[in-house]
């Protein structure tokens, strides 16, 4: 599960982000709604433990995240913590399943070629194995995103505007697709977007506007 | 996957930057690496042939000339002395000299020097043994070196005729005389004589008074038989005031005062000169060392330009791979490890361009070597090693790593939220 508390931001003296308290359970699917400037994006970096909060907690996994040191937040973040980026970005010099490797590796977890080969296929993207990430379509890039954030099965996934670049059918395959394979790993499922198609999908929705203070 | 098979792949991902940092490397090792290769070895080869000989005696002229040509045989002799002039030296009984050797020159089969001598000269190198066979006891009987006995493919008992003069010319050949004969072969030693002829002093007047007695041979009716007066090896040279030979290899019974004034005593009171080994060859070395000084530094050179440009790639490589350096952060790879990351892409870049620059180099050594081997008779070895090339890997991964630790310091600094936000 996922909880805030007290959340606030600053990235310098002036200008402060306070987030609403919020939380989704375990195995549950949730929208965070906001416009653009709203501090969504701030709000994702926080959750996945890369900004540091001014103050307030975050709860993953009944783990105060605030609390970690650096490197046990590494640690944490890497296999507890599944995030699916606007862009998909890829280590250019490894091939896909090598990608997926390096996530298990970065983890500290033992490599699992079976389990890789599965998810690929169940993304329908499991003849790409051995492709550069650089000779994908985006669709497909953003399925072997997919995959990588699932694959060390992480409490929780955190998706920041995945369908903002998908037309209509693609964004409800790429949604349908986030929601089933969270399931399946038993993961909570935090998507964070301002694409109004989306509302309808989550029955969970947190609408942010952020206090923003001078 | 680890972290040096990653560094691998995203060198390899950049074939082209790679490259050039690479040839850069190996270039500047190569020339260090190659530099060493050659001063060891030809030192080696001046300092083995140095053979302990404390003076060479001979003709007027340039006395590195002399010593090149009297003791390494790579250069043409100054002339001759006359044994009459060099009779006091070879006196068995001299107070100072404990050993002087006569040297003719003058001929050579296929590129390598017939030299009429004492047996003697084998007590120089090292007292080397006749492998196969005897000494020479007659003249036009010859004792081979391995390197030409084996080169020229010449057994036991082969016959050959010599040629006129110190470099390979078929039409200079001796063929209107006796042929030698090999009674020797010599076990090799890795010196000088492995690529020399040896025989007699009287061999090489024979040869040459032939000459002059078939000039004479129309006006002269009692025609010579043979070499009777000089065929006969027990009389000594000193026998024959008249005769010359090329120089006298000197050694003395104990270097003292006396010892020390004895060249400047003959370059002054007598029509030879004198020159000491030791001295003559420091020249070399230093002749040599200034040449040697000015690649080095070049090839320092080469290796800062090298460093710059490992750092150059990896700086501008920072740049596009900002997002996956964050990417990993993310991943849960610690900032270290990202440091450690390029950090080992400068290193391995070093060693690989290590690798190909000691390959250069003793690709080179093998190039120069053939050409030594052509032109002088000498034999280098091209694929021996040296432990200079241990520490020239040091150095390599030295200036890797320090080219990378700037880059690498900033990839560990990576702000993950600031980078992915970018985009």
């Amino acid at each position: 599960m996922l909880q805030t508390k007290n959340l606030a931001f600053s990235y310098d003296e002036n200008v402060c982000f306070q987030f609403p308290d919020f939380s989704c359970q375990s195995a549950e699917n949730c929208l965070l709604l906001g416009q653009s400037g709203s501090g969504k994006t701030t709000l994702l970096h926080l959750l996945g433990g890369m900004l540091t909060p001014r103050e307030g907690s975050i709860i993953v996994n009944d783990q105060d995240i605030t609390k970690l040191s650096a490197a046990q937040l590494d640690r944490f973040r890497g296999q507890n913590i599944g995030i699916v980026f606007q862009k998909s970005h890829f280590v250019r010099a490894l091939n896909v399943e090598e990608n997926l490797i390096l996530a298990q590796q970065l983890a500290d977890l033992r490599p699992d070629k079976t389990r890789i080969q599965a998810l690929l296929d169940r993304l329908n993207i499991g003849h790409k194995l051995k492709a550069k990430t650089d000779t994908l379509s985006i669709g497909e890039q953003q399925r072997v995103a997919i995959a990588r954030a699932l694959v060390n099965q992480p409490t929780v996934i955190l998706a920041d505007e995945p369908t903002s670049a998908l037309d209509d059918i693609n964004c409800d395959e790429v949604i349908a697709l986030l929601e089933e394979e969270a399931r399946k790993v038993g993961s909570t499922l935090l998507v964070v977007t301002h694409d109004n198609r989306l509302k309808e999908k989550f029955l969970n929705k947190i609408l942010l506007h952020s206090q923003q203070t001078a | 996957m680890n972290i040096f098979q990653i560094s691998w792949k995203n060198i390899i991902n950049k074939p082209l930057n790679a490259t050039l940092s690479l040839v850069l490397f190996a270039l500047g090792v190569g020339l260090i690496s190659l530099l060493f290769l050659l001063n060891q070895q030809i030192e080696e080869k001046f300092d083995k042939n140095l053979a302990g000989i404390d003076l060479v005696i001979g003709a007027k002229g340039s006395p590195l000339q002399l010593i090149l040509s009297s003791m390494y045989h790579i250069d043409a002799p100054t002339g001759n002395i006359s044994l009459k002039a060099a009779r006091p030296f070879l006196n068995p009984n001299h107070r100072l000299i404990g050993m002087a050797i006569p040297i003719s020159v003058g001929d050579n089969y296929k590129g390598h020097r017939i030299v009429g001598t004492s047996p003697k000269i084998l007590e120089l190198y090292d007292s080397a043994q006749v492998e196969q066979g005897r000494i020479w006891e007659n003249v036009f009987e010859v004792v081979v070196g391995k390197v030409v006995a084996e080169k020229l493919n010449l057994p036991l008992g082969a016959k050959f005729y010599g040629s006129h003069g110190l470099i390979e010319d078929v039409n200079l050949a001796h063929d209107d005389v006796e042929a030698f004969e090999v009674v020797g072969i010599l076990e090799g030693n890795g010196s000088v004589i492995d690529q020399l002829i040896l025989t007699a002093n009287q061999t090489v007047w024979a040869v040459h008074d032939h000459e002059m007695v078939e000039d004479e041979a129309e006006s002269d009716t009692t025609q010579h038989h043979g070499h009777g007066h000089i065929a006969d090896l027990s009389i000594p040279l000193t026998a024959y005031p008249d005769k010359d030979i090329t120089s006298l290899l000197i050694k003395f019974k104990s270097r003292n005062f006396q010892t020390l004034n004895m060249p400047r005593s003959i370059n002054e009171n007598t029509d030879m000169q004198a020159a000491t080994p030791a001295i003559e060859i420091n020249r070399i070395y230093s002749m040599i060392g200034d040449g040697e000084e000015a690649l080095r530094y070049l090839a320092f050179i080469i290796i800062f330009v090298s460093g710059l440009s490992i750092f150059i790639s990896l700086f501008s490589s920072l740049r596009e791979r900002r997002y996956e350096l964050a990417l990993m952060r993310v991943m849960g790879a610690s900032p270290f490890k990202l440091f450690l990351l390029i950090v080992l892409e400068g290193i391995i870049l070093a060693f690989v361009g290590y690798l190909i620059g000691i390959l250069l180099s003793h690709v080179g050594m093998s190039v120069f070597a053939t050409q030594m081997e052509e032109t002088y008779r000498y034999s280098f070895s091209a694929w021996s090693f040296m432990k200079e090339e241990a520490y020239l890997l040091f150095g390599a991964l030295a200036v890797g790593l320090v080219a990378a630790i700037l880059p690498a310091m900033q990839a560990s600094n990576t702000d993950i939220s600031t980078t992915l936000s970018e985009g």
